[in-house]
Formats: C-alpha cells, sequence, structure tokens
C-alpha cells in the first residue's frame, strides 16, 4: 500500500493527499521514512566536512592518513598523530559542537518567542558576551575571581546569561509581544556594540588587536578542556529538549491552543529560554562572535524537514554543525597558510547560500 | 457522565471586568449550549475560565471537582478564536499534536488511525498533508475543529467556530458536533453569531450581555424580542418553525426606531 503513496520531490514538509482508498496513516509513515533519510544525508555531509576539515591545514593530509589516525593512532607517524589529534581535532569538533549549539539554540528561541527572527546573535546574547570579554582583555576586570585563563570565558558567559534572564524578565511583562522582545533585543546590540566600542576606545593597542580577534571568532582557541565543557553542556541539554518534543512543536499552534492541549506554556518557556541561554553562552565564550549559524542553521532545517521537532532538533543540529564546519574549511582554504576568523566564513557564505535558499523555496518556512 | 457548573464565575483583565458572577445549574454532557452575546460580551473569557487557561473569581467545577484556575484540564478543550499559525507542519501532524504530548516519540498505528477517523468525520482527507500556512479561513477552522474532535474530551469549548465556514459546512460541522455530543455523551459549549444556527442546534442557549448571564434556557423558552432588544438592540420578530424550533426575524434597529 506504501507504494501508492507518492511525495512531492520538492518539499519533504508536505506530501500528496493520499490516493482514494488509501488511508493517510500510510503517506505519515512514508514521510517519516522520507524525513529519517534526510537526517542521514545531513549527517554524511558532516561527516565529509569534518573530515576534509581533519586533512586541511599548513600540511595537508589524504583522507586515508586522516581515518588511519583517527582509528588507529598508534600505527601512525607520531608528526601525524600530533597534529591530528592534538592539533585539528579539537578544532574540527569543536566546530561541530559550537555550530550544532548555536543551531540548536536559534531553533529553540524561534521556537518560544514565535518568531524568525530570533537567535542568539539577534536577541544580543552574542553582543553581551563580546562585552564580558572585552571587559577581561581591556581592563583584565574579572566578574568572578578564577583562573586567569579563563577570565575572558567566565566574564563573556556571565554577561551573556544575565542578559538572557534580562530578555525573558521583561518578555514576561504584561502586553509584550515577541515581536517587541526582537526590538528588545536589537536595542542590547545596539547598547553592548556601544558599550564595547567605549573599551575600545580606552584600550590600548594590544588590548585593542585582542578584542577585534575575538569578536572575529576563531576555532583555534579551542583546546580539549573548552571543548568538553561545550560538548557537556549541549549533550546535557538534549535529554530536556527530546523530552519537550511534542509540547515544543505544539507552541507554534499557539499559546492557547498548547494551553488547551494541556501544555504549561509559561513554565516551558521560562526553562526553555534559560537553557537555549546556556547553550548559546558557553560556545560564544569560548570560541568568540559566530553570528549567522544559530539563525540559518534552524531555517535551512525547517525548509527540509518541518517543524516536528522530533526531526527539526536534529536537523538543526545537524545542519548548524555542518556549517560551521564547512565554514571552517573554507577558512583554511582561501589562502594557503593563512586561517580566516570564522564569523567572516561563515557570513560571507552563509548569506549568498541562505538568500539561495530562500529564493529557490517554493514553499514558505515561515 | 461529565457534568459543569458555574458558581460566581467572573473574569478581569487589569481593572477590566469583563465578567462578572455567572452561576448555571448543572449542564450535563449530551447537551449542546449555544453562548450568544453582542461582540466583547464575554463568551471567549467564559470559555477560557472554564478551560482553565485564565484566572478569575468565582469557581467552575467539572463533574464535582473545582479546577484550578491557570492549568488546563485534559477533559476540557477549547478551541479559541484565531487558528491562524505559521508553523511549518501538515495538517496531519497538528491533529496527532492534539492529543499526543509527552510520554514516547513513536507514532502507534492506533494514534494514526484516530487521526484518518477524524480526518474521515470531516471530510477533509485531502487536506491531510497540506501545509497549516496553506489552508484558507474556512479550512483552518475545519482543521481545528478536527484538533479538538481528536483529544476526544468529555466538554468541548468551540470559539466561533463556524464564523468562516459556508453555508454547507456550517451545517455539516454543526450537525457533526450535534451528533457527536450526543454519541459519546460530551457537553459542547459553542459560540455562534448566526442566532438562526445557534437556535437550530443548540439544546439550550446561554445569553450573556453586560458581562453577566442573563438567560439560560431552552431556545424557545428564552429568546424573545425583548431579550433580542436588550442583548442586540435590534427589533425583531420569533416565530415557531416546524418542528418547534424558533426563527429570529430582524426587522430593524432599536435606536433608529427610537
Amino acid at each position: 500500500m506504501n507504494s501508492q503513496v507518492n511525495l512531492q520531490v520538492s518539499s519533504t514538509v508536505t506530501a500528496t493527499a493520499p490516493a482514494q482508498g488509501t488511508e493517510a496513516r500510510f503517506a505519515y509513515r512514508a514521510l517519516s521514512f522520507r524525513r529519517r533519510l534526510i537526517l542521514a544525508g545531513l549527517f554524511c555531509l558532516l561527516l565529509a566536512s569534518f573530515v576534509v576539515d581533519l586533512m586541511l591545514g599548513p600540511a595537508r593530509y589524504s583522507a586515508t592518513q586522516v581515518l588511519d589516525a583517527l582509528l588507529d593512532p598508534a600505527g601512525v607517524p607520531a608528526a601525524l598523530r600530533v597534529v591530528i589529534w592534538d592539533i585539528r581535532l579539537p578544532v574540527a569538533l569543536m566546530a561541530v559542537v559550537t555550530g550544532a549549539s548555536l543551531a540548536v539554540a536559534g531553533a529553540q528561541m524561534q521556537t518560544i518567542l514565535n518568531n524568525p527572527l530570533a537567535s542568539p546573535f539577534t536577541l544580543g546574547i552574542s553582543a553581551a558576551a563580546s562585552f564580558g570579554a572585552a571587559l577581561a582583555l581591556v581592563f583584565g576586570v574579572g566578574l568572578l575571581p578564577i583562573a586567569a585563563d579563563y577570565i575572558v570565558p567566565i566574564n563573556a558567559f556571565l554577561v551573556a546569561m544575565a542578559t538572557a534572564l534580562l530578555i525573558h524578565v521583561l518578555s514576561q511583562s504584561r502586553g509584550v509581544t515577541t515581536e517587541t522582545v526582537i526590538l528588545l533585543g536589537i536595542a542590547l546590540v545596539f547598547t553592548f556594540n556601544a558599550l564595547l566600542a567605549l573599551l575600545q576606545f580606552f584600550a590600548s593597542e594590544q588590548a585593542l588587536g585582542a578584542v577585534v580577534f575575538w569578536m572575529m571568532g576563531s576555532l583555534t582557541k579551542a583546546s580539549w578542556s573548552k571543548l568538553a565543557i561545550t560538548t557537556g553542556v549541549f549533550v546535557l541539554s538534549l535529554p530536556f529538549f527530546f523530552r519537550h518534543a511534542w509540547a515544543l512543536t505544539t507552541l507554534r499552534l499557539g499559546d492557547d491552543k498548547a494551553a488547551s492541549f494541556g501544555i504549561n506554556v509559561r513554565r516551558l518557556r521560562l526553562e526553555i529560554m534559560l537553557l537555549v541561554s546556556l547553550l548559546a553562552a558557553v560556545p560564544v565564550s569560548f570560541v568568540g562572535t559566530i553570528g549567522f549559524i544559530g539563525l540559518v542553521g534552524p531555517h535551512i532545517a525547517r525548509m527540509v524537514i518541518g517543524e516536528d521537532q522530533r526531526f527539526f532538533l536534529p536537523a538543526s543540529a545537524l545542519a548548524g554543525a555542518a556549517i560551521l564546519s564547512a565554514s571552517s574549511v573554507v577558512s583554511k582554504s582561501l589562502i594557503p597558510g593563512l586561517i580566516f576568523p570564522i564569523s567572516i566564513v561563515t557570513a560571507l557564505i552563509g548569506v549568498p547560500f541562505f538568500f539561495s535558499l530562500i529564493m529557490s523555496s517554493r514553499k514558505r518556512a515561515w | 457522565m461529565v457534568s459543569l457548573a458555574l458558581k460566581g464565575v467572573g473574569v478581569s483583565y487589569g481593572r477590566r471586568m469583563v465578567l462578572q458572577g455567572v452561576d448555571t445549574p448543572e449542564l450535563r454532557g449530551g447537551e449542546v449550549v449555544a453562548v450568544i452575546g453582542a461582540n466583547a460580551a464575554g463568551k471567549s473569557s467564559l470559555f477560557r475560565r472554564i478551560a482553565g487557561l485564565v484566572l478569575g473569581t468565582g469557581q467552575v467545577s467539572i463533574s464535582g471537582n473545582s479546577i484550578v484556575a491557570g492549568r488546563a484540564r485534559p477533559s476540557a478543550c477549547y478551541l479559541p478564536q484565531d487558528t491562524a499559525v505559521n508553523a511549518v507542519l501538515t495538517v496531519y501532524e497538528s491533529i496527532l499534536l492534539a492529543f499526543k504530548q509527552g510520554g514516547s516519540w513513536s507514532v502507534s498505528d492506533a494514534e494514526l488511525r484516530r487521526i484518518d477517523a477524524v480526518l474521515r468525520e470531516l471530510e477533509i482527507e485531502d487536506l491531510a498533508f497540506r501545509g497549516l500556512g496553506e489552508l484558507s479561513g474556512g479550512q483552518r477552522q475545519l482543521v481545528s475543529i478536527a484538533q479538538t474532535l481528536a483529544r476526544e474530551p468529555d466538554i468541548l469549548l468551540l470559539d466561533e467556530p463556524t464564523s468562516a465556514l459556508d453555508l454547507h459546512r456550517q451545517f455539516e460541522v454543526l450537525s457533526l458536533v450535534r451528533r457527536l455530543a450526543h454519541e459519546r455523551r460530551m457537553l459542547v459549549l459553542i459560540s455562534i453569531h448566526d442566532i438562526n444556527q445557534a437556535l437550530r442546534f443548540a439544546d439550550k442557549v446561554m445569553v450573556l450581555a453586560h458581562s453577566r448571564l442573563v438567560a439560560l434556557g431552552a431556545p424557545r423558552e428564552i429568546v424573545t424580542p425583548a431579550l433580542l432588544a436588550d442583548v442586540y438592540g435590534v427589533r425583531a420578530r420569533v416565530e415557531v418553525l416546524d418542528g418547534d424550533q424558533p426563527h429570529v426575524i430582524v426587522e430593524g434597529s432599536v435606536k433608529h426606531a427610537a
């Protein structure tokens, strides 16, 4: 009976109506199967990009050498092992985890605020992190008495979280719409940018260079310990999102309907906002400002797979991870021997790609 | 069988009181109660209060249990007036969401059959895999009704569910709601602006005006020219058609007559 069901080639969000006498549940099963295939395709893309990312650098290796070094470290030359395991692997994995974290954070911000413009970047969380980092870089001011190595990321994290909480508290005020929240986010972006400019004005030449470099975002700051923290936050947040997959999908039907279907909308929104703030703030505090992923990753996922969170969430994570991993590849390929700041690459590649997707898409994503 | 009773129920938004002192006798499953009244009479607020979606004064009891304000009751399902959404979901998925909350990620055949049955009942199988954003206003209303029916609630609160439907669809949907209410012993509260539709399909009529309940009872007992003048400000005759059914004929505005 499945063979009677035709799915549209152009979009996976919809399928054609079932043929006369065919129950719609078979078409639904076919649609779910197709979405699993898309997820598998996205995973393969990510895997390919990840391997290429490991191949590229001042010394170029073949895919076979990379796979040998990964699967049998003791069996390859020491130089190859050190380059892959100690230098490139943390950076390549950081690209994957950061991309996935930012995309999931963006996806859930868009879901709970019911607005396609929501992302860590547009809500001012990234700008807040930059300001916190700049405080440490320019004045050496740490918001917590901790080891000097972690002053910058901790400052970035604390200011980003405080901003996220401020956004949440204000968004709960009476009469505040999701549009107001986005406007508030834009106002915060301008405020933190102005404060950042003020810090740069007072900064020494050396500190100014450090601030600018941090703001451009760089995966080369990655280390195994930073990767472990970022991955830990990402992995620990997933079960919560998975547990609320049905409720989060239902939020998109509107607050009244979601509440009527038994969902505690207010509480869910608070919990998700806190979690996504953490998810966005941690990677940004380690690798600097990386815009665009949190906005584009979910949009691509939504276009190819729809908004059923069981598929949308992993698709967003895979799309974000693949984009940042591919950006890492490009940042190393443009000029041999030179690694471009990652946020420049994500914007330069991502924007035209995103526009082409929007213009060629026959279905509205929002 | 489910029952619903309201005692001194009121709703206010800030300092603005939209509903106060609503008392009803026990309304029982198997009945269709049409809630009528002018715009902003408090019909939606009453539904939201019964569903537990807004805070308020007084007591709402479902089958003898007082409901916790601010928390939805699984047994009561509210269909809001505004059903426009921009979610990238199919109609089929949106109906699944109506009853699939929490629990497993996998969807059983029984759950899918439940959706198929609702689609068949409303004759909207052809919409199953259309995106929600592609639907017309009337189709959106049908899908929303499908979602509410799929929940199989004991109390169904339908807020102007037929306002965007053509005459044929209005008749079909209201007939279906009436049949299901009787078959499943479900209590249906439905707000409709077309008073003749309300009189035709409802077992009882509840009239709201001036933020209060002004009448509740069988259609032919309570719908009178005086009530219509008070609630809607119109001059109207009430005729009784075949089958003992009252029918309202509006002749003009009370204001113009004065």
